[in-house]
């Protein structure tokens, strides 16, 4: 056999995402012979600490699994313990549920595409350059996000980790007081949501146009945030309880992120995916700014989450003004019941995606065993998947033109930093 | 020539990280004061480069990160822990009551020998001197701003070592102790949030950690009396910022 041209890189890959970890690809005559995404995140052991606590503080504990969404931990798992314990909370709490969750997804939506996204179709190497280049943009940005902040705020007297919400509902019903003082931010800000539409449908978005299974909620009504079934665009169509029947979690030896694949394959999860899914959920004039941009769904070019993003901030912001309308706050802002054993299920939206836990209680409340799937590792078979499919007519490239096309493709699935990667190495052997 | 600050991430959940990212236009007037060198969550990239200003995110966890924290000590001017993973081990620091790190990692990882962790989940300044901590689970905004102003302005900045009960009554909250029979971490936890939890009606649950003169042998008599058994008054205190508890317990014998 020939020599084997190696170039050996040690390049930081993913400079805006942290985590440890490493881009392995090998090309062989102009073809990718292998390509192996290692992520390395220190193990926290989550599951295994929640064995033998209360439900009552399972929501706080798995908010900690992620500062960038502890809104969509805790309304996962007060679904799947409330499963369990028979309780069924009121209008009330599902509105404000549902007004929580909108709150988190403004944040997380503009964090990613200002902080993380943004930078990279503007030719510059981070968000301090962009500033410096449009800083309205910017500033808009930072005042959605802080405005997503508000409402969890609202709700959970802070936006990390957020403390107001309970098994059962809320601890506390905010004042009509305050429900006005947020009503009028909310409504401030329309025009700028509907302006961060208009700017990232103006994207030089790459062109690509790949085969994949999209997977996400969908509810009778409304797009689907806080519940709902698990459908995909391959006719699958479960409650979240036969979710381990279909899907199915393996470690690779290069990451300690699980592969989670569905009946042996990749598929996407997040904001395209929902996309792709509950188009017909959104309110006219968005699908019709969409189909104007030449967004045409279902899309098969997941660079389109971006624009997908933006979507759902706006729709969110919308949700929001709707669910504050006409709030009053109530006396009974969360019920409760009597611990009693058995398993639950909750699956909910999570802005990266289906945020799927399973707990097990015995007859004094206790978690005897839990599971959480979170969409960073639903995700990841899908990333080395599109990698795969996006370098492939690289093989010729520079490394630093293939290290930026790389990092692109996988700032593009927002991977939650935390469940993810940092001083990426980007290895590339050539024969 | 401006001071130059890294922002650098350990094992974590990137909640302290954005606590500064969520300062807005505050954060857009620091950048401009400093030189900003390594924050790869908001852009640079530059792990090895030598700073002014170090803030770290998170605990220390496996043998690569105690290799890291020394070298960014190594090349720092002034290192500053962020956040309860960073000054107390975290709610990761669980395992570490529980000698159980590597049955853990065999039950959760089909194949264990791929995961390179260390047993037990340890504050920065286990490792290396810490010239300032600022608690809090996530760390809260307003003080993070208001440290980094005064250190970069060459001051000291000290947080506070009283108690939650003190902002709780400026507040003017309830007291969910006396009114609601709510175990209440309140009176043994540092101040900082601004009594968040009662002011939602619920005890504290001391994510800020232990305060100055926490007497815990006290508070757990009044929770005896609340009707609380010992694996519950337990529980209350293996929480967010175990390890600290814990220590000081170990101090008091
Ligand atoms: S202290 Fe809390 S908020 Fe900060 S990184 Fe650790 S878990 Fe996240």
């Amino acid at each position: 056999m020939a020599e084997a041209k190696r170039v050996p890189l040690s390049l930081p890959l993913l400079a805006r995402v942290e985590g440890e970890g490493a881009l392995e690809l090998a090309y062989a005559q102009g073809r990718i012979a292998g390509l192996r995404l290692h992520i390395f995140e220190p193990p926290r052991y989550f599951e295994k600490f929640l064995e033998g606590r209360h439900y009552s503080e399972v929501p706080d504990i798995v908010a900690r699994i992620c500062g960038l969404c502890p809104a969509a931990y805790q309304m996962s798992a007060v679904q799947a313990l409330e499963g369990i314990l028979g309780l069924a909370p009121g209008p009330w709490v599902q509105a404000m549920r549902r007004l929580f969750y909108c709150g988190e997804w403004i944040e997380s939506h503009c964090a990613h595409l200002h902080l993380l996204a943004a930078p990279d179709f503007f030719g510059c190497a981070n968000v301090v350059e962009l500033a410096a280049k449009d800083a309205g943009a910017v500033r808009r940005g930072l005042k959605l996000q802080n405005l997503g902040n508000r409402i969890l705020q609202f709700l959970g007297g802070r936006s990390i980790h957020p403390v107001g919400a309970r098994v059962g509902g809320f601890w506390r019903a905010p004042s009509a007081a305050e429900a006005r003082a947020l009503l009028a931010e909310l409504q401030g800000a329309l025009p700028e949501a509907e302006a961060l539409l208009d700017w990232v449908l103006a994207w030089p978005l790459p062109e690509c146009d790949q085969a994949f299974e999209s997977v996400a909620l969908r509810t009778e009504t409304g797009y689907a945030i806080e519940g709902g079934r698990i459908v995909s665009d391959r006719g699958l169509d479960i409650h979240a309880e036969a979710f381990e029947r279909h899907f199915s979690e393996h470690q690779v030896p290069h990451s300690t992120a699980f592969h989670c694949l569905h009946e042996g394959q990749p598929y996407l999860v997040g904001p395209l995916a929902r996309l792709n899914l509950n188009a017909d959920r959104l309110p006219a004039d968005i699908r019709q700014r969409l189909h104007q941009a030449g967004i045409a769904l279902p899309s098969g070019n997941p660079f389109h989450s971006a624009a997908a993003r933006a979507a759902e901030v706006l729709y969110a912001l919308r949700e929001a003004l709707r669910l504050l309308a006409d709030y009053a706050p109530t006396d009974t802002p969360y019920v409760e019941a009597e611990p009693r054993a058995g398993i639950g299920f909750g699956a909910t939206e999570a802005p990266r995606g289906i945020l799927w836990h399973r707990y097990e209680l015995d007859e004094r409340g206790l978690v005897r065993a839990a599971r959480i799937v979170p969409p960073t590792a639903q995700n990841q078979a899908r990333i080395e998947a599109d990698l795969a499919a996006t370098l492939a007519e690289m093989s010729d490239a520079a490394e630093a033109a293939l290290r930026q096309r790389a990092e692109t493709v996988i700032r593009n699935y927002d991977p939650c930093i935390s469940c993810a990667t940092h001083f990426l190495r980007l290895k590339v052997e050539r024969a | 020539m401006k001071p130059r600050l890294g922002v650098y991430k350990f094992t974590s959940c990137d909640g302290c990280q954005l606590a500064l990212l969520n300062q807005g236009a505050d954060l857009l007037a620091l950048l401009d004061r400093v030189e900003l060198v390594h924050f790869p969550e908001a852009g640079p990239s530059a792990p090895e480069a030598a700073v002014d200003l170090a803030l770290i995110e998170g605990s220390i966890s496996t043998p690569e990160e105690a290799e890291r924290i020394r070298g960014i000590r190594a090349r720092a001017g002034h290192l500053v822990a962020l956040g309860a993973c960073a000054t107390a081990g975290g709610i990761q620091a669980l395992r570490n009551a529980t000698e159980a790190g590597s049955a853990w990692r065999a039950a959760l990882y089909p194949q264990p020998e791929f995961i390179a962790t260390a047993e037990r989940s340890l504050p920065v300044s286990a490792l290396v001197p810490v010239d300032l901590e600022l608690f809090g689970c996530p760390v809260d905004g307003r003080q993070l701003m208001a440290a980094l102003n005064t250190v970069l302005a060459g001051g000291r900045y000290r947080p506070s070592g009283d108690s939650v009960c003190g902002e709780c009554k400026q507040a003017g909250h309830a007291c969910v102790l006396v009114s609601r029979g709510e175990p209440c971490l309140g009176p043994v936890t540092r101040a900082g949030c601004g009594a968040l939890c009662p002011g939602q009606g619920r005890g504290c649950y001391g994510c800020f950690g232990p305060s100055a003169q926490a007497n815990l042998a006290s508070l757990k008599a009044v929770f005896a009396g609340l009707g609380l058994s010992d694996a519950e008054i337990g529980r209350r205190f293996a929480f967010i910022t175990a390890e600290a508890f814990r220590a000081l317990e170990q101090k008091h014998g």
